[in-house]
């Protein structure tokens, strides 16, 4: 019972299912793209570009947070959200350039093969 | 009204770029990856890093072979030293703050030097969470190469923060860093 939390948190730290549940929804998306353009901002000011409840808008940066697509740091009384674009990279680097290579790979075997002599 | 007004001239004095990465290594692995120059040499940029750990201790990186060989092709020489800096804080192997200046342009250089936070937290036993806060207030030049602008431009643009972040997860986890 003792390790359950490095359990949970080796699950949390090893799974991108986060990160893309996160990405898996248009608003969620709409506040990174608003914190792409210019991040630091405070949920007041996120939520005065969304027609949604703040209670909507804190939900939301909740999930993102969980899947550390945003990191909040304190400013005084003020609680400001960053846009940490390193979990896209992640899954970027790990499957998305796997993929690419393949591609690649796959072409030159379709060159060699139809460059090859009879 | 008054209050955004306010919080939006505190944005624009203040630029801020945050970044977040979990480690499977203890704080103590993930501290000698960044500061010492036999780790910290072998991901991202592959510049290594000199630090005298101590308030007040000089920093400096200075250019790789593969950094040099790429300006040589290119036609452009590059400093021996490519960025610098200071020492403000070192608390082993938890908290670093630095300044830093890159030195790799004249666009670069022009910004002066900016403040770069370095965090590590032992989320459960063996596993770090890395956080770096780069103060890039004033210098929009370095700001574009820490956020990756220049990376699809090749010639060792490189993917800023996120790239180098990822680079030494992989070298921490895997023991090699990831191709290309």
């Amino acid at each position: 019972m003792t390790c359950d939390l490095s359990v949970t948190y080796l699950a949390r730290v090893t799974d991108d299912d986060r990160v893309f549940k996160a990405l898996a929804d248009p608003t969620r998306r709409f506040l990174l793209d608003l914190l792409f353009a210019r991040d630091g901002r405070t949920l007041t000011e996120l939520e005065s570009t969304l027609e949604m409840t703040r209670y909507g808008v804190m939900k939301h940066l909740r999930v993102l947070e969980e899947a550390d697509l945003v990191v909040s740091r304190r400013s005084g009384r003020e609680k400001l959200h960053y846009l940490n674009p390193v979990p896209i990279r992640l899954i970027h680097d790990r499957w998305i350039d796997k993929y690419t290579e393949r591609h690649v790979g796959a072409l030159v075997d379709l060159k060699h093969e139809l460059e090859e002599p009879l | 009204m008054i209050t955004t007004q306010a919080s939006e001239t505190v944005q624009d004095e203040r630029t801020l770029q945050v970044y977040r990465v979990y480690i499977k290594r203890t704080p103590e692995k993930v501290w000698q990856a960044i500061t010492d120059p036999e780790w910290n040499g072998r991901y991202g940029y592959g510049a290594p890093q000199f630090f005298d750990l101590r308030p007040g201790g000089s920093y400096r990186s200075t250019a790789s072979e593969e950094m040099r060989k790429v300006s040589d092709e290119m036609g452009y020489g590059i400093p021996d030293v490519v960025v610098d800096g200071e020492v403000l804080e070192a608390d082993p192997p938890r908290k670093l703050v630095q300044t830093f200046r890159m030195l790799m342009s004249p666009d670069a250089a022009a910004d002066g030097f900016t403040q770069l936070t370095y965090e590590i937290f032992e989320v459960a036993p063996g596993v770090s969470r890395l956080t770096v806060t780069h103060d890039v207030t004033g210098a929009p030049s370095l700001a574009a190469v820490v956020a990756g602008a220049y990376e699809d431009q090749g010639g060792g643009g490189g993917g800023g923060w996120a790239w180098i972040l990822s680079d030494l997860k992989s070298l921490l986890e895997t023991g090699s860093v990831l191709a290309g």
